[in-house]
């Protein structure tokens, strides 16, 4: 049995690491509404983009001759699978859920006898494919240190996937990230960044022009030409920004269940501790009874 | 008077401007053109360049716009930029030394991305010390 020194060595140490996770719940809580102001922000210009896409971009795709970027290489061969993790761990599933859905669906493409190319966000989704997958990375971005993630964060990325895409490296591309819905509840997003997936056009989001009917300048084609890689950029920016929230989110709610499960544990400990104490004291007053009485 | 326009310039990152003005002056790709309420629908292609928001009985806003796109529904307009300072920000000097580092950094890039990116940047500084005053 442990001795009531180790116990008492124990407690501390576990109310040293409860100390350790409550403070970076809270941490992660204000930086998480940091993260999530970054998001709200980002959305008035991810939104007029986005109908600006779905206006043109409908009437474009029945054409010919409509950017590749919208209507892909009309191949499937070679996936480019974007993978945006976090930088750190300690947050939770918020890493492996990512890393597991990709590692899933490379699996899959890879059985189908695609090729399949993988750039890697963040180190920590490259730690966990590179094991399976080493020869696949081709290039790992790191967003180490960057403490409030802005569009020109995003841009080396999208223009990466651009350049790669106008050399022919490959003919799909999908983005891997992590929607923020809640503290709770964050929700694995496969975006399709090559060919670009079209918003849906519905009523209510398309502004009322009555009859009108927009004019263009220049042409349909040359905006087009110059909106599909600046929304690449959106698309990326905004998964970087939904990311890092979820990581804060999935951050504080680990964070907040280790606190607990510490908490318990010490009670637990304590609980035990007092009563080997009680134990001892007890065998060691028989001890002196019994002593005193055979002397008498 | 007559009505105004609700005029908004969007940033990738936050809304910049919001407001109802009187008329806007948009630098488009095949020429400058003015908004006022009422304007044709209309989508078009922002060429670097100075933005101007014009207001009755206030001083012009001058600001400068790295490009990007304007939407204009009737009695709205969206500029998107990527970037959009105001013109009195802009210091020659300061610009002059930004352009001198961006040509270094070209020199010694290690990649053709780190290259093409600084390059973008470059282009952006020089457009800026064309309107800076």
């Amino acid at each position: 049995m442990a001795s009531l020194k180790d116990l008492r060595t124990r407690i501390n140490s576990v109310k040293s690491t409860q100390k350790i996770t409550r403070a970076m719940q809270m941490v992660a809580a204000s930086k998480l509404r940091r993260a999530q102001d970054a998001v709200e922000a980002a959305r008035p210009y991810a939104q007029r983009m986005e109908r600006m896409l779905g206006s043109l971009g409908s009437s474009m795709l029945e054409r010919d001759g409509a950017p590749l970027l919208l209507v892909g290489t009309g191949k499937q061969e070679t996936h480019l699978v974007v993978v945006a993790t976090g930088e750190r761990g300690l947050c939770g599933a918020f890493n492996s859920s990512i890393a597991r859905a990709a590692r899933g669906d490379i699996r899959a493409l890879l059985a189908d006898g695609k090729k399949v190319k993988i750039l890697c966000v963040g180190r920590k989704g490259r730690d966990v494919l590179r094991r399976e997958f080493g020869s696949l990375i081709i290039e790992t971005i790191e967003l180490v240190g960057i403490r409030r993630i802005s569009f020109a964060d995003a841009q080396p990325i999208a223009v990466r996937i651009l350049d790669m895409f106008a050399a022919g490296e490959f003919d799909v591309c999908t983005l891997y990230f992590n929607r923020f819905k809640s503290v709770i509840s964050q929700i694995l997003t496969r975006r399709q960044l090559i060919p670009a997936s079209l918003p849906e056009v519905g009523a209510g989001t398309a502004p009322d022009l009555g009859d009108a009917i927009y004019d263009y300048e220049p042409e349909e084609e040359e905006i087009l030409a110059e909106l599909l890689p600046r929304n690449l950029s959106v698309q990326v920016f905004q998964a970087l920004l939904e990311n890092a929230a979820s990581e804060q989110g999935s951050r504080m709610s680990a964070m907040d269940n280790a606190t607990r499960n510490a908490g318990d544990m010490i009670d637990g400990l304590t609980m035990f501790y007092n009563r080997s104490r009680q134990a001892q004291i007890t065998s060691e007053l028989i001890e002196i009874i019994s002593g005193a009485e055979a002397l008498q | 008077m007559a009505d105004k326009i609700a005029f908004e310039l969007v940033s990738p990152d936050r809304l910049l401007v919001s407001q109802d003005v009187d008329m806007v002056v948009i630098p488009g790709t095949e020429g400058d053109f003015g908004v006022l309420v009422g304007h044709q629908p209309m989508i078009s292609t922002v060429r670097p360049g100075i933005l101007e928001v014009q207001n009755a009985g206030a001083e012009p806003r001058r600001i400068f716009v790295n490009g990007g796109f304007a939407e204009v529904t009737g009695d709205r307009c969206a500029v998107m930029t990527e970037e959009a300072i105001p013109v009195a920000d802009l210091k020659r000097a300061d610009l002059e030394q930004r352009i001198r580092d961006a040509e270094e950094d070209i020199q010694n890039a290690r990649s053709d991305l780190e290259r093409h990116l600084v390059d973008l940047r470059l282009g952006t500084l020089r457009e800026m010390l064309q309107v800076a005053a």
